[in-house]
Formats: C-alpha cells, sequence, structure tokens
C-alpha cells in the first residue's frame, strides 16, 4: 500500500507545498481514500506537519480518511436535488445505514459521499450506489434501496 | 514618521507601523483577539475594526499600515456597533458558564465583551456539542470556548515548530483539532503550554491538579513536602496584582507553609546540583571525546521534542534528569531515610512555571517500582489558586527560609529560571572544576537577555568551548539543523522550549508579553547581582549531600538517582 504513496509521490520529486492537493487527489484515486499512513508518508515527502494536512484535507468535501464501503453511496446536494427534497434523502441514507456523511460503516457495508452536482438535475434527487445511478429517490424509495444492497449481501 | 490624525487629534507614527500598533502607542486601546506580539498579522477575529476617511468598508487595525495624512475614526458609532456585532456573534454559540469558567475574570473574550458593554444575548447561535480533549497530562481542550482566533496553532507552528493543531474542517463545523481528530496525548504535542498562554478563552487550560494537593495536604497519614521552581517568586505575585518583577520569594515560603505543606524546598537547590552532575558530564564528554555538542536536559518540552522529532540527537541529550526531577527523587531515598519516613508516605508537590513538568512527573523512567518520585505539579497559576482557596494573603506573611536540607541555594541556580540562566551557571562552575579557580567576571553578558539565541566562545585555561543557549522551539529546531549540517564549533547548548526561558513559561501568569518576561528576567539577574553565594560548587548543602550520600558527581549512587535515558518517540507528526 505504501507502494502506490510513494510511486505517486515519485512522480512529484522536488515538488513543494503547493503540489499538496494534487497529491492528495491523486492518492485517494488510487486507494479510495487518504490513510494515516498515506498523510504520513506526504508529510515528510513535503515537509509538512500531518496536522496541517489533515487541516487541508478536511476543508475539501472530497477527501475521505476511511476505506470506501461495499456499497458507496453518493448523494446529490446540488440545487436542483435540494429543491427537491434530497436533505431527507440524506438523512434518511444516513439513518437508515448509520453512517455519517464522509465515513464508512464498521462492517464496511456502506460508506456515504455527499456530491455537490452529480449533473443528473432532470433526475433530481439523484442517489448513485457503485456507479449505478437512482432517480427521484423518495423516502420509500431509499428503505428499498438500502435493502437491496443488504439482501444482495446475504444471497 | 509619519503624520496621521485619530478622532480629529493629530498624532505621528513609525514608517511600516500597523493601525493597530501606532494607535496604541497614541493612547488609543484598540481591542484584539487574534493578534500576537512578534507574529505577522492575521485580520481574523475583526474586533479591531476602525474607520478611516475615504474607504468604504471599515478596516482592521491590526493588518492595516498607517499611511501619512491618514484620518481615522477610532470611536466613532459605526466602529463601535461593529465590534459589538462581531462579539455578539462570536458569544451566540459559546457556553454561559463564565461563572464556573477557570479563565473568568482574566478571559479577553469577557473583558471585551464587558468593555464594549454588551450586556444582553442578541443572538442565539446552535450551539454544538464538542468533546472535552482531557487525554493529555498537560492541556486540557475545550473546543466549546473556542472562538477560532488561531493564536494557538500559530505559536505552535510558527513559534514552536511543533504543529500538534491546526484547523479541521470547514466552515461552521471547523474546530482545532490534532491529525485525524485524535487525542492530544499521542499527538506530537510536546505539553510546553504556550498555546494555553496565548489563549483569549477558556479553551485551552492547564490539567489542574490543586483538588489533590487540597486533599494530601488534609490527610494525617501524608507527609506533604512542596518544592518551588526558581522562576516561580519572579512571578507568582503578578497573579495577586503585583507589577511584573516582583520576588515573592521569602513569602511565597510562608505561604506554602501555612497551606500547611511539612516541608518547604526551593529546587534551585536540586539546579545546582544540576550543575555540579552536568558540568562534570561536559568535561567529562570533552576529556574523553564523547558525543559533543552537549545539550540540557532541563525543560521537558524539549526532551519530548528530542524524542518526537530529533531522535538522532538523543547522544547528545544530557543524561541529566531536570532539577524537579532530581529533587524528586532526592526526597523520596535520602530525605525519607534521613528522617525516617516510608516514601509511600510521601506526597511530593512541585510548583513549576510549567505544563510540560506534569508530563515529564508521570514518566515511568521517573517512577522506581512504580512510586512517582513527583506526585503532583501545580502550575505557578495552580499555586496562586490553591493559595486562594486556603485564603492565605501572600502579602501579609512575614518571609521565611525554605528547609533544609534542599532549601540553600546559590544564585547559579536561581537564574535557571531565565533563559540563558543554565549555561552561565554551568561556565561559572565547569570553569572552577577544569581550572581550581573562580571565574574573574561571573556575570556573562552575552548569555543574558531576551535575545531568541545568544552565543560565545570561552577560553578556559587554552581549553576552547563554543557554547549557544536558544529558547522556542522554532529557534531550537534552526540550530540543531546547523549541528546536523556539520557546524562543530559549538560543545554546549541550552535549550529551553518557551522563549524566554521558564519566566516566560506555559505555566506562568496569563497575559504574557515581551515586556514581563523582561522584568522578570532582571528580577532574577538582581538577585544574582546581590547574592553572596553566586556559584553552585560552593552551595554547602550541595557539598553535604555528596559527602554523606552521593558520593561525587557521575558516581554510582548520583547515576542511581540523577541520571535517566530517553528514548525515540513514535507519534504522529
Amino acid at each position: 500500500m505504501t507502494t502506490t504513496v510513494d510511486s505517486i509521490l515519485a512522480e512529484y520529486a522536488g515538488a513543494g507545498r503547493d503540489a499538496l492537493i494534487p497529491i492528495l487527489q491523486r492518492v485517494q484515486e488510487r486507494e479510495g481514500y487518504l490513510s494515516t499512513d498515506a498523510i504520513v508518508r506526504i508529510g515528510e515527502k513535503l515537509d509538512l506537519p500531518a496536522a496541517k494536512i489533515y487541516g487541508v484535507a478536511t476543508f475539501y468535501n472530497q477527501f475521505r480518511f476511511q476505506p470506501r464501503g461495499k456499497n458507496h453511496i453518493m448523494i446529490c446536494r446540488g440545487t436542483a436535488c435540494h429543491v427537491k427534497g434530497s436533505a431527507k434523502v440524506l438523512e434518511n441514507i444516513s439513518h437508515r445505514t448509520g453512517v455519517e456523511p464522509g465515513r464508512t460503516s464498521r462492517d464496511g457495508q456502506f460508506s456515504i459521499e455527499v456530491v455537490a452536482c452529480m449533473g443528473a438535475c432532470a433526475l433530481a434527487p439523484a442517489v448513485n450506489v457503485n456507479g449505478h445511478f437512482y432517480p427521484k429517490v423518495s423516502p420509500t424509495k431509499v428503505d428499498r434501496l438500502i435493502q437491496d444492497c443488504r439482501d444482495e449481501e446475504t444471497n | 514618521m509619519i503624520k496621521f490624525e485619530v478622532d480629529n487629534v493629530s498624532v505621528e507614527a513609525k514608517e511600516g507601523d500597523t493601525i493597530l500598533g501606532a494607535l496604541r502607542r497614541n493612547g488609543v486601546n484598540v481591542p484584539t483577539l487574534c493578534h500576537m506580539e512578534d507574529l505577522a498579522p492575521t485580520g481574523a477575529c475583526r474586533i479591531c475594526v476602525v474607520e478611516v476617511d475615504g474607504m468604504r468598508g471599515l478596516v482592521p487595525a491590526c493588518s492595516y499600515p498607517v499611511a501619512e495624512g491618514m484620518k481615522i475614526k477610532s470611536r466613532s458609532p459605526r466602529v463601535i456597533e461593529a465590534r459589538r456585532t462581531v462579539t455578539q456573534l462570536l458569544l451566540a454559540n459559546h457556553p454561559d458558564d463564565c461563572l464556573y469558567c477557570s479563565r473568568s475574570g482574566n478571559c479577553e473574550l469577557q473583558t471585551i465583551a464587558t468593555e464594549l458593554g454588551v450586556r444582553q444575548r442578541l443572538y442565539r447561535g446552535q450551539r454544538a456539542t464538542r468533546k472535552l480533549d482531557v487525554s493529555s497530562p498537560s492541556v486540557v481542550r475545550d473546543p466549546e470556548k473556542c472562538i477560532l482566533c488561531g493564536r494557538c496553532v500559530r505559536m505552535c507552528e510558527e513559534v514552536q515548530g511543533v504543529s500538534a493543531i491546526d484547523f479541521i474542517g470547514r466552515g461552521s463545523s471547523t474546530v482545532i483539532g490534532t491529525a485525524f481528530d485524535r487525542g492530544l496525548n499521542v499527538s506530537s504535542c510536546i505539553n510546553c503550554g504556550q498555546c494555553i498562554v496565548v489563549c483569549p478563552t477558556g479553551a485551552l487550560t492547564e490539567r489542574s491538579h490543586v483538588d489533590e494537593v487540597i486533599a494530601a495536604l488534609a490527610d494525617p497519614d501524608k507527609y506533604v513536602v512542596v518544592q518551588h521552581a526558581p522562576a516561580i517568586s519572579v512571578t507568582i505575585a503578578e497573579e495577586f496584582g503585583v507589577k511584573p518583577g516582583t520576588d515573592a520569594d521569602g513569602r511565597l515560603v510562608a505561604a506554602l507553609r501555612r497551606a500547611g505543606f511539612d516541608k518547604v524546598f526551593d529546587t534551585s537547590f536540586s539546579a545546582d546540583l544540576t550543575i555540579m552532575e552536568e558540568g562534570s558530564e561536559l568535561i567529562s564528554r570533552i576529556r574523553n571525546n564523547g558525543v559533543l555538542p552537549m545539550i540540557t536536559s532541563c525543560s521537558p518540552g524539549w526532551i519530548k521534542y528530542v524524542e518526537t522529532f530529533y531522535p538522532q540527537l538523543l547522544p547528545n541529550v544530557s543524561t541529566c534528569k531536570s532539577p524537579q526531577q532530581m529533587l524528586g527523587a532526592l526526597i523520596k531515598s535520602f530525605f525519607a531515610q534521613t528522617q525516617g519516613i516510608a516514601p509511600e508516605k510521601i506526597v511530593s508537590v512541585s510548583i513549576m512555571p510549567c505544563t510540560a513538568k506534569k508530563f515529564e512527573a508521570q514518566r515511568p523512567e521517573f517512577a522506581p517500582n512504580g512510586l512517582p518520585d513527583v506526585d503532583y505539579v501545580l502550575t505557578t497559576r495552580e499555586a496562586a489558586r490553591l493559595l486562594r482557596t486556603c485564603g492565605i494573603n501572600m502579602e501579609r506573611l512575614e518571609p521565611d527560609n525554605a528547609d533544609t536540607p534542599f532549601g540553600e541555594r546559590s544564585s547559579a541556580g536561581k537564574i535557571f529560571g531565565a533563559g540563558g540562566g543554565v549555561m552561565e551557571a554551568a561556565i561559572r562552575s565547569a570553569h572552577f572544576l577544569l581550572t581550581g579557580k573562580e571565574l574573574s567576571e561571573p556575570k556573562l553578558t552575552a548569555l543574558r537577555g531576551t535575545k531568541d539565541r545568544k552565543e560565545m566562545q570561552l577560553d578556559i585555561d587554552g581549553l576552547k568551548v563554543g557554547v549557544a543557549v536558544v529558547s522556542g522551539l522554532g529557534n531550537a529546531r534552526t540550530l540543531m539543523n546547523e549541528i546536523a549540517a556539520g557546524r562543530s564549533d559549538i560543545h554546549f547548548i541550552e535549550v529551553m522550549a518557551c522563549p524566554g526561558g521558564c519566566v516566560g513559561g506555559g505555566g506562568q501568569p496569563i497575559g504574557l508579553d515581551r515586556e514581563s518576561v523582561k522584568e522578570r528576567m532582571k528580577t532574577l539577574y538582581n538577585i544574582d547581582r546581590d547574592d553572596a553565594l553566586r556559584v553552585s560548587h560552593k552551595n554547602a548543602n550541595v557539598q553535604r549531600l555528596y559527602r554523606e550520600f552521593l558520593g561525587e558527581p557521575l558516581g554510582h549512587r548520583s547515576h542511581e538517582l540523577l541520571h535517566t535515558h530517553y528514548g525515540k518517540r513514535d507519534v504522529l507528526r
């Protein structure tokens, strides 16, 4: 795992602290999240304290610090989806799965990511699970969606 | 000189002055919650805004330079309204528990709200519940009281070079936290407590042990002894409203005795002892081609810093315990034996200018057979709190002397409290140990003063010794990097974690500024100037201790009781 981070860092030889965000993005792209080890390694490379990197990374919604769950749920919180009640959808999904936005459940089944806009405004409110779009998600649809994910696991 | 106008009065400022600096010098108080002396302004809190003629918006005084002909309004209704609103917004999600807050009475937020006449709650913001971080043995963090001014973050990063904490998250959910939001105890925090001293509110405080000490004092089965560090007597009076630089040594001793301590000892005694051991260690390292430069080990914040950031330099660090731990070890061994008291019955308290001493006291290295050498550490602030709780009026007491056998001190031990003092004391004694003669002039001016870094080249009967003194860990880092890069003209280094040394320690009275640190230092050096005994090696009680118990410096007993070893620390950094 460390080797992935190292290979990314190798591409940024001689880089300064201004390269931090692109590096974080690359690492998350490859590993799915930013691990403690990865942040420490990046810090050593860029001569930045871990607390500073964590501070920068938590400023942006895009970074996560736990591996994705088996079912990675992205919820759109863009304007159109908001108007169509995505706040309630997010609350529902969070409640049903017991996972807070940006985090992963203990059993590794679910992770939730809040997205600013998925570009699917016509389908508002839109939810995406592991790359598959669910249009016009109502609270009742949420229950079935989560149940489907759980059933798939037991089958 | 720049001429400008404030509230229709013509005044002058220096080139490059900020509005804040210029106004303050001209008798106009400008409130601020984020400004820090000697650091670049951030303009974070917006309390310091003023009106400038010709400018549309209000201008933050802390970060805006004065210009020729500028017309400033510092107390217009618009300015006062803006300041009040900012204060009210800060209070909107602040816990309403001033009465129970340890900073009540010297809280900057409280003071500003009072001064601006904020007398009712205008906004009720959503209160976020955030957990208290009590994981550290030294520092307690209460994020609910935090106003996000950023002073602690800047102190930790820019002055101390530690960066254990930073702004985490964004917008209204921002908090100050460690990497991965873990406890301070597993972060790279070195417990120096400088964050506490700069915090305007009660968000950062020391882990208090006042109640434990009060309980011990009331327990008839316990024998409670106390030691107070060299820098305490010149600062504790400030807690009672006396001006900085007032020495209260004798009255402090009398007050502690009144509080019920069975014995009152002076850590300056073990500072003298430290000099004997450390001086001998330095000479031995020089004569036997040991690892050089040797670095002092009195400052526990510095020790944790080396363990965390420069483990490769651990062989350079003196093996001497700090004066607190030396005296702690002697109290539960030599003192217990000679008095016929079981060590388990002794409660050993120390009053220190330092929060890192709390961490040091609970290190496993200093608890032989599980019995800690020092049980409780109180900061200067807590000691004052203890005296207040016990209803002791220090000012009305007759000065008293500390108890034998650890009460007598030389003034060399006393100046340990000032950055550069350890080095000065060490040189005085090393000179004697090497040549058999006293230094012709015990005052080493090059090592004095509030400068972050002082260096000196000595010639002791042909032996060339280079010494350096640094305080503030950012400065220590610079010097350590020079040493790592191969600098070899320095043989002995004094490092103090806090800027200015112990007089500027993280356990000292709140409201620390450069001027009070200077005054405290001056008082220590005046004590030294007027003292009859100015060298550690002539301390009769130290000599007696060697004769009757320890043997000789670096001897077997010394090694067992007064020396230790530190190791690499694996924390997130």
